[in-house]
């Protein structure tokens, strides 16, 4: 059980890698943020394996943080967008 | 058997996340990208937190492992609407 933990932690982290990969690639803003979700809704996935691989439960506090503070990104991110417009 | 059960939903669910991953490298612009990662992360998510809550065994942990899902769930649909009207404005130019 613990190696399929770990090894389901290894595929969340090869996810982040190619999310990476397009951060870097680009080409519009748009896509890099996309980018920032990824890693938001994948780092909630890895710190939810790490509480059980870790017998830790307080990263499940973590993940809901992380969950919570996702959303706040994009929405900055089109705010100031908006008013740079303007 | 619970065991087995969870490790099929926990393999499934990065099974999904990593298909979200090549979606958003592969596909050539942005709605389209937009359609395959959020989609099939916010379903790679919920089938590794059903995984996870089959192993835990406890009903708190359930409970708080649902109130994660439904705020990555609110989270994630929000932004990614968010991102596609600012797409979206960009490129009509108002």
């Amino acid at each position: 059980m613990t190696e399929l933990f770990l090894l389901s932690a290894l595929g969340l982290m090869l996810s982040l890698f190619l999310g990476l990969l397009r951060v870097l690639l680009g080409p519009g803003i748009g896509d890099r943020m996309l980018a920032t979700q990824l890693i938001g809704t994948a780092g909630v996935g890895m710190l939810l394996l790490l509480s059980v691989l870790l017998n830790q439960p307080a990263l499940l506090d973590v993940a809901l943080l992380l969950a919570l503070l996702a959303a706040v990104a994009a929405a900055a991110f089109t705010g100031q967008q908006k008013t740079h417009h303007d | 058997m619970i065991n087995i059960l969870s490790s099929i939903l926990i393999l499934a669910g990065v099974f999904f996340y990593l298909a979200g991953s090549i979606g958003l490298l592969r596909l050539p612009d942005l709605y389209s990208r937009l359609h395959a990662l959020t989609k099939a992360d916010n379903l790679g998510l919920g089938l590794l937190i059903a995984g996870v809550a089959l192993h835990s065994q406890d009903l708190l942990i359930m409970l708080k492992l649902l109130l994660i899902w439904l705020a990555v769930l609110a989270a994630s649909a929000t932004s990614a609407h968010l991102i596609a009207r600012q797409a979206r404005r960009q490129e009509t130019g108002s």
